[in-house]
């Protein structure tokens, strides 16, 4: 019997060849923490009585919640972790390089590595066929101070999307489609397997949405295999070395595999307060939209902003709507400015923020106020996720968004396309 | 120990037990531990007291990895949390932090109920309601866990992790 991805990783991890349902103490390849979870996650390192940090070069602590800090209590927070970051020899990226996930993706995500991050959405990295799995500050900092961590070895779920993704069908539309088929908790402490043609074919930023997503089905992680797709993104990324090919074998045991058609999928809308609230576009009716957020660790890509600058190009924003831009790290805001997508998106009438995780805390740069209704690329949609919990938000993909933008409501972007 | 019931729904989310606008206060975790639930249970911080029970239904603590959830249960004197599931990082933040969370058929728990966990006996008696429900025993990892106090606690004692 063979193994499935998550199988084949952890067992690499754990010395031994284990299956789903083992437990495992797995060496950790790289651990990293945000602003909201780092400074609980040095406490907890402080109270187990550890002193050191076991890779300080694969240690990461990212400042892109607050980014720039909107307050002193997290200015001190920041002023915290840029400390310990220094005492220790362990890596600080500072507020306006971007989210973590994105730029663990661009610097130091490998294929087969297992990824540890003190925060929900780290399982972005298995776009790159990594096993990388958000949790706690308490279990980072172990992984950080001790350089392991325990995990069950997840049951996996086959995902096979067939066919060609229809014009105006997107990676968004995929998970949005997949979550509102199995529920918030479909995949709880299971690991998601994504594969067939439209995914062999789909570029790294769309996987990246997708696996971003799966723990908004309750996934333990979401994993791409590593082909030609990622040996791309790596030579595009300067760190061709790091590229391994990594598939399941063919006789691996799966929980369950599951088949999406391409050509049944139309652009999907996740309606409030909860991600598998699913609706097709076409079910949509009426829904004024005060704000448009384009960006965060789902869709915060230079891909995302090229599709939404094609349907925006030469248009002008909804006079009752504004519309706000969040790029994911620098490097992509920096591609955004020479490629002209930024330029686009601001003659449109767009606001840019600087890198990081912007609107999607609920902190700053675009806070929801009372009676709101916002349509968002972001993974979540919670009640008062962005501001008041009298708010509304959707969840879309960036074409969707753009499409919004030029209506001041919930709109088809294939109209545009 | 007897503890009063609050009764909770499906998919409370670590947004709806620590709301994302009160990151400011994640390192002043006594001021941060009063919003807790606002948005479902307005001014749940004055009511609940020591040795009470949270009861939710599906997918509790879905979400953010936010540790600050478990940590703001456990600070307002939250014996246990008792669900029909959980998500999974919750599920290991609130053992990490020695509060156990116990998955059980809570259909028929009503708010103010007055219940007794007893961990050994994996049970719990709901005096109000005079029923006794058996819960899914803890697997043996979260077990060793919760019996060390947490994880912060097993680490102190081994200096390592030692849990397989």
């Amino acid at each position: 019997m063979g193994l499935t991805l998550a199988e084949k990783i952890l067992s690499e991890h754990a010395d031994r060849e284990v299956r789903a349902g083992e437990i495992v103490v797995a060496k950790v390849d790289l651990v990293y923490t945000q602003d909201g979870t780092g400074p609980l996650t040095i406490r907890k390192i402080e109270e187990m009585g550890l002193k050191n940090v076991y890779h300080p070069k694969k240690t990461f602590f990212f400042l892109d919640h607050a980014a720039p800090s909107p307050r002193f209590e997290l200015s001190n927070d920041h002023s915290f972790l840029r400390d310990f970051a220094e005492r220790t020899g362990s890596q600080i990226s500072d507020v306006g390089n971007g989210i973590s996930h994105q730029v663990v993706a661009e610097m130091e995500v490998r294929p087969g590595d297992v990824v540890i991050g003190a925060d929900s959405h780290t399982c972005t990295g298995g776009a790159l066929g990594a096993f990388a799995t958000g949790v706690g500050s308490t279990d980072a900092a172990v992984a950080i101070a001790l350089g392991k961590i325990w995990l069950r070895v997840p049951e996996t779920i086959r995902v096979v999307v067939e066919g060609e993704l229809p014009i105006g069908v997107y990676g968004k539309d995929i998970i949005l489609h997949l979550i509102g088929k199995i529920g918030a908790a479909g995949a709880t402490y299971k690991a998601l397997e994504f594969t067939g043609d439209a995914i062999q074919h789909l570029g790294m930023a769309g996987r990246m949405t997708i696996a971003n997503m799966a723990v908004e089905a309750g996934a333990k992680v979401g994993l791409f295999f590593s082909d030609e797709v990622t040996r791309n993104w790596l030579i595009q990324m300067e760190r061709p070395q790091d590229f391994k090919s990594l598939s399941p074998d063919p006789d691996a045991v799966y929980e369950k595999t599951m088949v999406i058609h391409s050509k049944e999928l139309k652009p999907t809308i996740a309606c409030p307060h909860q991600v598998d609230h699913i609706k097709t576009i076409g079910e949509m009716g009426n829904i004024k939209v005060h704000q448009v957020y384009l960006g965060t660790s789902c869709n915060g890509r230079l891909e995302d902003f090229q599709i939404a600058a094609k349907i925006l190009k030469g248009k002008r924003i909804h006079p009752q709507t504004r519309m706000i831009v969040t790029p994911g790290s620098r490097r992509v805001y920096l591609e955004a400015l020479k490629d002209g997508t930024m330029e686009t998106l601001i003659e449109f009438g767009a606001m840019a923020m600087p890198p990081g995780c912007g609107a999607c805390v609920g902190l700053h740069e675009g806070v929801l106020g009372d009676g709101e209704v916002c349509l968002a690329t972001q993974p979540r949609n919670f009640k008062g996720r962005m501001g008041s919990p009298k708010s509304f938000i959707y969840l879309g993909s960036p074409a969707v968004a753009a499409a919004t933008a030029i209506e001041g409501k919930i709109a088809d972007p294939r109209k545009y396309l | 120990m007897k503890g009063r019931v609050w009764r909770f729904g499906d998919a409370i989310s670590t947004d709806h037990i620590i709301p994302g606008r009160y990151f400011y206060l994640r390192s002043n975790l006594p001021e941060l531990s009063k919003h807790i639930l606002e948005y479902e249970r307005p001014g749940f911080f004055e009511l609940v007291s020591a040795g009470d029970f949270i009861v939710a239904g599906h997918n509790f603590g879905l979400g953010s990895s936010r540790e600050h959830a478990a940590i703001v249960i456990k600070m307002n004197g939250i014996q246990a949390v008792l669900a029909k599931s959980f998500a999974r990082i919750f599920y290991r933040n609130s053992f990490n932090n020695g509060l156990p969370a116990i998955i059980c058929d809570t259909e028929r728990f009503m708010e103010g109920d007055i219940i007794e966990l007893s961990i050994e006996g994996g049970q719990i008696v709901n005096h109000t309601q005079n029923e006794t429900i058996h819960f899914t025993p803890f697997p043996p990892v979260m077990k060793k866990i919760l019996n060390d106090g947490g994880l912060v606690e097993h680490v102190k004692k081994y200096k390592d992790l030692k849990l397989v």
